[in-house]
């Protein structure tokens, strides 16, 4: 169980595995909220500018562990975390997250950590006020990620594993292990389940109707006058570019 | 009989770690407290005794190394994500250089544990319930030797030594204090720590307070008697 939000914002995650469609709803979500004029902050998974040379020193020269993965990317959530995503909520902004510590309860056990070992590691975040998982059979998303990555990556495919020599079998292996322990989580941290089946348009109107109520009655964080559209949009390009 | 290894919490469920022939010898206590002199000593006494022996530290892992420095370098840590980034180096370390060595037969002598990490993330706020299970990876060492002194005695060896500096003296919890003042402060809510975790965790306290030379000599009773265990163990086999 993660503490409650107690802070004046809103957080809404979105999570499923590689391929789920996840991305391109939080990104119309993101869109459509500000063009209501709200002030939303947009956070996305392993992004934390203190980090990013250590995630690719090791990425590059093979050098995790599950347990060091796991570690490293709490980290990175932790900077994103205490730097960004709190100091936003508190201030009242509507924060979208683009896979939340889910993705690690269902990766890192799906390496081989604990399970409760990696939610005490996460135990300092909030459960979110929606967290939507875009469920998607596993043929479906292995098909959307082959079709459209060149390569996969060596972490990306799970070769660290070590269950399969070929990339995209390995990488089904894995994402069916994460599967699993995403659909344990449902009960668990009260996922809202969205089939990833349906077309973008549908998914997307579901999205909407749900947050619209989350918000209804709420004020949030007012933008200041005279900024009609991008507010934060220098805050989004420093998270994912910046150091 | 070797020795099988024993974590705090679930240790690495991942990967088998059989026997550990080898012994794990921590050294805990404050800044300035002479743990890398003594470290050097011990080294060169083991080694001249016929063991082989590996030596560790905090921060000098391969993967986070230069990203950690950097991160210090910057203060542009936030409490959370520093405790995490010194678990990741820790881990790292355990797995790649201090399980490997043991299994290989070595001595490992470690300079601080994580039992300093979480005494310095406790004193800046963390729960000690959270920071206790986050060590649930970490292996028990054979033996923790916690060299202990006052914090009068430290602040005369730095001011004689290397002098004070912003981390050890906590000044990023203390910042509006000067960095003597913060230096007592901060160092004397870490040895109340320290003390604690000696009877948490079965620390055996050695007085630091004294010439360089008869603290050795007491490290080196410890470590024989730890040692002759061993030995006459290892006999009973036979």
């Amino acid at each position: 169980m993660l503490r409650k939000n107690t802070t004046p914002g809103k957080l809404i995650i979105v999570e499923g595995i590689d391929g789920s469609g996840k991305s391109t709803q939080i990104d119309l979500l993101n869109k459509w909220l500000h063009s209501q004029g709200r002030s939303v902050y947009f956070s996305e998974w392993n992004s934390s500018a203190l980090v990013k040379s250590t995630t690719k020193r090791a990425k590059k020269r093979k050098l995790f562990t599950p347990t060091t993965f796991s570690l490293l990317q709490c980290t990175d959530f932790a900077d994103r975390w205490e730097n960004r995503i709190f100091p936003m909520l508190k201030a009242g902004v509507i924060v979208l997250a683009d896979r939340y510590a889910f993705t690690a309860f269902g990766r890192d056990v799906a390496r081989g950590v604990d399970r409760e070992w990696v939610r005490n590691l996460y135990s300092f975040a909030m459960q979110p006020d929606i967290a939507l998982y875009f469920r998607v059979p596993l043929d479906v998303a292995v098909t959307r990620i082959t079709s459209a990555r060149a390569k996969l990556k060596y972490y990306e495919a799970g070769m660290d594993l070590k269950i399969s020599e070929s990339r995209i079998e390995s990488f089904k292996r894995f994402q069916e292990r994460i599967l699993n322990e995403y659909d344990k989580m449902v009960n668990e941290f009260n996922l809202t389940v969205i089939d990833g089946d349906l077309t973008v348009q549908a998914q997307q109107r579901l999205v909407r109707e749900i947050v619209k109520q989350e918000l209804e009655g709420w004020e949030g964080l007012p933008k200041p006058e005279g900024h009609p559209y991008v507010t934060l949009q220098s805050e989004i390009n420093a998270a994912k570019g910046g150091g | 009989m070797m020795s099988d290894a024993i974590f705090y919490g679930a240790g690495f469920p991942y990967r088998e770690n059989g026997d550990l022939p080898g012994k794990l010898i921590v050294l805990e206590g404050s800044d300035g407290v002479g743990r890398s002199t003594q470290t050097q000593l011990l080294r060169r006494w083991l080694e001249d005794e016929g063991f082989a022996v590996s030596d560790t530290g905090l921060r000098r892992s391969e993967m986070t190394q230069k990203g950690l420095e950097k991160a210090r370098m910057g203060h542009t840590l936030s409490r959370i994500t520093m405790s995490l980034f010194y678990a990741t180096d820790f881990a790292d370390r355990l797995e790649n250089q201090i399980i490997p060595a043991l299994q290989a037969g070595f001595i490992v002598l470690s300079d601080r544990y994580m039992y300093s990490i979480m005494a310095r993330d406790i004193v800046r706020g963390a729960d000690p319930e959270w920071s206790h299970q986050v060590y649930g990876f970490a292996l028990k060492p054979d033996m923790v030797l916690y060299l202990r002194a006052d914090v009068t005695d430290l602040v005369s060896r730095l001011i004689h030594g290397r002098g004070l500096n912003y981390w050890e003296a906590g000044m990023d919890i203390h910042p509006s204090n000067n960095l003597y003042d913060s230096f007592i402060e901060y160092q004397s809510e870490l040895i109340l720590m320290f003390d604690q975790f000696a009877k948490e965790y079965g620390f055996v306290t050695v007085d630091a307070g004294r010439p360089v030379m008869e603290v050795f000599a007491d490290l080196q009773t410890h470590i024989r008697n730890l040692l002759e265990d061993q030995q006459s163990i290892f006999e009973e086999d036979f």
